[in-house]
């Protein structure tokens, strides 16, 4: 590891006047990514910033038809919350799915969508629930929150500090997991709101993304069948020693049947 | 650089000097000499060096020690009395949960944070929590009986 400076500001004015004034801040949520690229000498930043003390990124509440998670609630609590386990159980079970127990005492929602991992599985919970997310200077809406490979729209600067889950009719997500790490090999959340259904991919591509053709099936027969000959391509997806961009493909259409078939 | 860390770390307060990219799990064996907890993987896959932080178990070595300001840390030396072995170790040694014993510390303390959310385990939930321990000795089977033995006798 590169040496560099640590600082735990109390206030989230003062992790942004900080990561202002820093060479290169990094804002550090849980670490779980970030402390192993320092470790590998990925990345060497000036200024780490923690978040962990910022009141404000804390904390999950339900207000009207939302459910408010702070950025920096981590795995497990919002595995375990009944705010979360009550109203949107697919969130807490994606949750539930990640990593291993210390991973999930560990990493944050607001750390895993920044680093926008292809494998990550709170991506298809953001996008697949249509979801915004607040930042210390707007809202982004979901479907413009993650732009590709480990990209997001944040800028410099900016962080989350809440995620906001307009709560379904129902949904579920499915994943293939990765059997050592648990990383979303493909995993699919499907959600069927008032008015629209929404079925988001991780895993496949540099980034989660949406199915439209598999929607509009599903608006019209909420069921397996109705999109089972639906076949995603396997152009551009990701390829790697565990599994090819055909098999990913393939693994698509079979986790959103399963996901709708937890659902009826 | 350094930075002065004060925690609670076995019950006891201290504190040290580190710089900022000091793990904890550096702080604890280098600075403390508690060589309970191990490295093995450092990349936070194995988990020999799991301990707790507030009571929650944790990699210790994707940790910086900074970050364990002000915190509970609980270290595989915080269990046994003068005397005694923690219920756990003791299953654990009643049960041949261990041939080499490198990962047993980190899979003991991840164990006391299943039964302290979890008093009654089942076979595969102690199975599913241990998906961030690694043991190349045993093959989990008499890892998985000490701690379903374990939790048992803390009732006690």
């Amino acid at each position: 590891m590169y040496n560099f400076s640590y600082q735990r500001p109390n206030l989230l004015s003062e992790a942004i006047a900080i990561s202002e004034k820093a060479e290169e801040g990094l804002f550090l949520a849980g670490g779980m990514t970030l402390i192993p690229a320092l470790k590998l000498r990925l990345t060497n930043p000036s200024d780490l910033i923690d978040l962990s003390e910022l009141a404000d990124l804390k904390g999950i509440r339900q207000e009207q038809n939302m459910l408010v998670v702070g950025a920096m609630m981590n795995h497990a609590q919002v595995a375990a919350a009944l705010e979360i386990r009550s109203v949107l159980p697919a969130l807490a079970d994606l949750a539930e799915s990640i990593g291993d127990p210390q991973v999930r005492n560990r990493g944050t929602i607001g750390g895993s969508i920044s680093n926008s991992d292809p494998a990550a599985d709170y991506p298809a919970a953001v996008v697949g629930l249509g979801a915004t997310v607040r930042t210390n200077k707007r809202s982004i809406a979901a479907d413009d929150f993650f732009t590709g490979l480990f990209e997001t729209a944040l800028k410099v600067n900016e962080l989350v500090v809440e995620v906001r889950f307009p709560i379904p009719k129902r949904a579920s997500y499915m994943k293939f997991p990765n059997p050592a790490s648990r990383y979303a090999v493909v995993g699919v959340m499907v959600a069927e709101h008032e008015d629209s259904m929404r079925v988001a991919v991780t895993g496949a591509g540099a980034s989660v993304f949406r199915v439209p053709e598999m929607e509009l099936a599903l608006k019209a027969n909420f069921s397996p069948e109705a999109i089972e000959d639906i076949a995603v391509s396997a152009d551009g997806l990701n390829e790697d020693m565990h599994a090819s961009a055909e098999y990913r493909a393939h693994l698509i259409t079979v986790m959103a049947k399963r996901a709708v078939a937890a659902l009826i | 650089m350094t930075m002065l860390v004060a925690l609670t770390l076995n019950g006891k307060t201290v504190s040290a000097d580190v710089e900022p990219r000091t793990l904890l799990v550096q702080l604890i064996r280098d600075h403390f000499g508690l060589t309970g907890t191990h490295v093995g993987c450092d990349t936070s896959q194995c988990g020999v060096c799991v301990v707790h932080i507030n009571g929650q178990s944790v990699k210790s070595c994707t940790m910086l020690a900074v970050q364990a300001e002000g915190m509970e840390v609980e270290t595989i030396e915080s269990l046994a009395g003068t005397k005694d072995l923690h219920p756990m170790q003791q299953a654990f040694k009643d049960y041949h949960g261990l041939q080499c014993g490198f990962c047993t510390p980190g899979v003991i303390m991840s164990a006391l944070n299943l039964v302290a959310r979890n008093p009654n385990p089942s076979e595969m939930e102690i199975r599913e929590w241990l998906e961030g321990n690694l043991c190349r000795c045993t093959g989990y089977h008499n890892i998985v009986k000490a701690i379903s033995a374990g939790a048992e006798a803390m009732k006690d």
